[in-house]
């Protein structure tokens, strides 16, 4: 590693000011096919039961949908209604704050939305996002040059009124959050400060230094806190509720305080349960917090939504590969999109540094396991530079202090200074790109039940480009929100049933699906030697 | 891998283990076989789920850290501190004015800050959280929100505060205010909304929506990347 630094350091003052060339579309599509991770087939296979039977989707995802539920649906007592409300919200990320505080401007009263949680409120990936999110508001670009971005960047497999939707609201987005006092960093004109991304034709990423993701949830949650909107946390959802009439009618709780279940019945029910990360597919590391367990798509199958391509996860390029203790831990676009360039064991550019995060990735695997570039660390792990110390030459010292706090200091708490010495990063599992299918409304096919955020699949294709999903928390979540309180003003429940919970024990018995696996798994299992055990089964 | 060679010893709300020395406190307390329901989230420093309490080996210092960032060493006495019970003074962002008085209003008890600096020598994020709480008391909106910027809301200031105060709510308060009203909001952000409102980008995107793969395939692959 140390003699791969040198090199680095070598010849760092020669690559100032250059770019390696973007790639043709035909080398994109081979590195893509060659390299990515979602195109070794082997690691996939057909669900094997229920109405999207035959979809493609990672063992690790078909895992959790071939199992059987946590509960035994006959020891629930339906009468017993613990819970009582308007509008049910599961989870508490970027989506589900969004929701909760748009169900609430749409007319409910605040104790009639329950947002139920998990872990705390605010807990989620989008707390982690970094870098920025993407909005059309600079006088040079437009919604209309957005849409091209996202719905190139996502292989042309996105629902294009769900990408209208996304580009039409993204500056009425950085409004209300401008209203709610989130603190955007400017230029000293009062104009945003907006950086480009992988894939993105122009500047369109609005930032909070790089904690984007943080000082926009700790709005919303301080937000939701001063409407007194209802919430429990530590408090799982584990199944929905249907009705005799085959709407979702609200969902079974698992309290991880108490270890009981509690009955929670609502008009309408929101999921915005976030990400599968923490399923570690492949074995790679992954960005997702802790909570990142693809609960909602097992509880939304069970009760029969549509899920859409399934069969595309991303891989963030350019994730910590060292010092071990964090590695996996997100490394920002950003960094690259302000000027680091990603440099290989010989000191030499081999990329051009932003391309869309699928190629982006299948160019470091590549690099690595083929070109055999790679820097290999300590324990084995192989990664490539990415020279940060390039951010604060070209843009002036004290750039990587101001905007980017938290690497430096999360870096620093390890003795490595990135204003100094390149990172060490790979590629590791950050986002689910398909998911619950929902329409612009944040409907899915099931009344009473809408979904948004990073559970729901069909916004950004088979590759979701930065920024973009820090863009559909608020936008999906809003339009849930208003949807779900606007239906739960007139809609009626009837009798409680869990019923479609059988009723899939009995598919999975024809299916011939012989496990012991139960699912939504909850919290991920790292106890014992599972804390240490690094399986990465690359090429 | 395989476990390192070295182990060490780490107590845990005083139980004894033996744990892989080079861990962080997270994965020490996971490998000892505890499963977190509490006191863990994001995993990645970013969200103050996992605010810790320790002590060195043979030390009296009180010291706080976040358990996934923080690497064991021998000897070490943990405790986890998951929540903190503090009361945060619920307010309308519509109503309230950003005047000098008014976090004091909200958050009286900052008047007592003894300017001990307990609650710096405890924040993880290396925040100057006196400074901060001083800058509030000047009602100084401004330097309040620039000085505690980085706050994840942990906790670990609030716990050790003489003077009772809950830094990380009045570090909230501040930058609400400050961005909404003394920085306020972009123009063009503004007029980008009037004029997608007004339907001038309707057409163009229509015809986007309607475009076979093909179509787009040339349009995206030829578009013009201007991010200067």
């Amino acid at each position: 590693m140390q003699e791969s630094l040198k090199k680095v350091v070598e010849t760092r003052a020669s690559r100032i000011g250059k770019t390696f060339p973007p790639m043709k579309p035909e080398e994109r599509q081979q590195v893509l096919k060659d390299f990515h991770p979602d195109w070794k087939m082997d690691q996939k296979r057909e669900l094997k039961v229920g109405h999207n039977k035959g979809l493609l989707m990672p063992h690790e995802v078909a895992d959790q949908l071939e199992a059987h539920s946590v509960i035994d649906a006959s020891k629930i007592d339906l009468q017993k209604i613990d819970y009582d409300v308007d509008v049910l919200i599961i989870g508490a990320g970027g989506a589900g704050l969004s929701a909760a505080i748009y169900a609430h401007e749409n007319g409910l009263d605040p104790d009639k939305i329950l947002i139920v949680q998990k872990l705390r409120l605010g807990d989620a990936n989008s707390k982690m996002s970094q870098g920025g999110i993407q909005a059309a508001d600079h006088p040079k670009d437009s919604p209309t040059i957005h849409y091209l971005d996202i719905i190139g960047g996502g292989h042309y497999f996105n629902e294009p009124d769900l990408v209208e939707a996304l580009v039409k609201d993204g500056p009425e987005v950085i409004k209300w959050h401008e209203e709610l006092g989130v603190l955007y960093d400017k230029l000293p004109d009062g104009t945003m400060q907006l950086a480009p991304g992988g894939g993105t034709s122009r500047r369109r990423m609005h930032s909070c230094k790089d904690y984007t993701g943080m000082e926009i949830t700790r709005v919303l949650v301080d937000e939701v806190i001063n409407r007194e909107i209802s919430y429990l946390e530590f408090m799982a959802a584990v199944e929905f509720l249907k009705d005799d009439k085959e709407q979702v009618a609200g969902a079974l709780l698992f309290d991880l305080d108490s270890d009981e279940y509690k009955v929670a019945r609502a008009k309408s029910t929101i999921l915005a349960t976030g990400g599968f990360g923490r399923l570690h597919i492949q074995g790679f590391e992954t960005t997702n917090h802790y909570g990142a367990t693809g609960d909602g798509i097992v509880m939304a199958y069970r009760a029969g939504a549509s899920l859409v391509h399934l069969d595309s996860t991303q891989y963030h390029p350019t994730c910590s590969a060292y010092p071990e203790q964090i590695v996996g831990q997100l490394c920002t676009e950003k960094l690259r999109g302000r000027g680091a360039q990603p440099v290989n064991v010989d000191g030499d550019l081999f990329v051009y540094p932003l391309e869309t995060r699928d190629v982006e990735a299948s160019a470091l695997i590549r690099e690595c396991y083929s070109k055999n570039k790679g820097i290999k660390t300590p324990t084995g792990m192989l990664g490539v530079w990415l020279d940060t110390p390039l951010i604060d030459v070209i843009n002036g010292e004290g750039t990587i202090e101001r905007e980017f706090a938290a690497m430096l200091r999360n870096y620093s708490k390890f003795g490595i200074d990135i204003r100094k010495e390149p990172m060490l990063v790979f590629p590791a599992l950050h986002y689910q790109n398909g998911g619950v299918h929902i329409n612009v409304k944040g409907e899915t096919n099931i009344p009473g039940l809408f979904a948004a955020g990073e559970v729901c699949g069909g916004v950004h294709g088979k590759n979701r480009l930065m920024g973009n999903s820090q863009l559909d928390l608020y936008v999906f979540g809003r339009r849930a929100g208003k949807a779900a309180s606007e239906r739960a003003k007139t809609a009626k429940i009837g009798k409680l049933s869990l019923s479609h919970v059988d009723k899939y024990e009995e598919l999975l018995e024809e299916a011939g699906i012989q496990t012991s696996r139960k699912s939504p798994m909850i919290l991920p299992e790292y106890r014992g030697n599972k804390t240490i055990e690094h399986h990465l089964k690359l090429l | 891998m395989e476990a390192k060679n070295d182990m060490i010893t780490i107590y845990v709300m005083g139980k004894k283990y033996e744990v892989p020395a080079d861990l962080t406190i997270m994965k020490a307390m996971e490998y000892a076989g505890h499963q977190f329901r509490r006191g863990a989230g994001c995993r990645g420093g970013f969200c103050g789920a996992c605010a810790t309490l320790y002590r060195k080996k043979g030390s009296y210092k009180l010291e706080g850290a976040l358990a996934c960032q923080k690497i064991v060493e021998d000897g070490m006495y943990i405790a986890q501190i998951p929540f903190n019970p503090a009361e945060k003074m619920t307010y309308d962002i519509d109503e309230i004015k950003p005047d000098v008085n008014t976090i004091l209003e909200y958050y009286p008890e900052i008047s007592r800050c003894l300017a001990c600096n307990t609650c710096t020598k405890a924040c993880p994020q290396d925040i100057m959280v006196m400074d901060y709480v001083q800058s509030a008391l000047r009602g100084d909106i401004t330097k309040t929100a620039e000085l505690s910027f980085d706050c994840i809301s942990c906790g670990l200031c609030a716990v050790r505060c003489p003077a009772e105060i809950v830094p990380y709510n009045i570090g909230q308060l501040a930058r609400r205010l400050y961005a909404k009203y003394i920085d306020g909001p972009s123009r063009h952000v503004l007029d980008r909304v009037e004029e997608v409102e007004k339907g001038v980008y309707d057409e163009e995107i229509e015809n986007l929506m309607k475009a076979s793969k093909e179509e787009l395939t040339k349009l995206y692959n030829s578009r013009e990347i201007d991010i200067s």
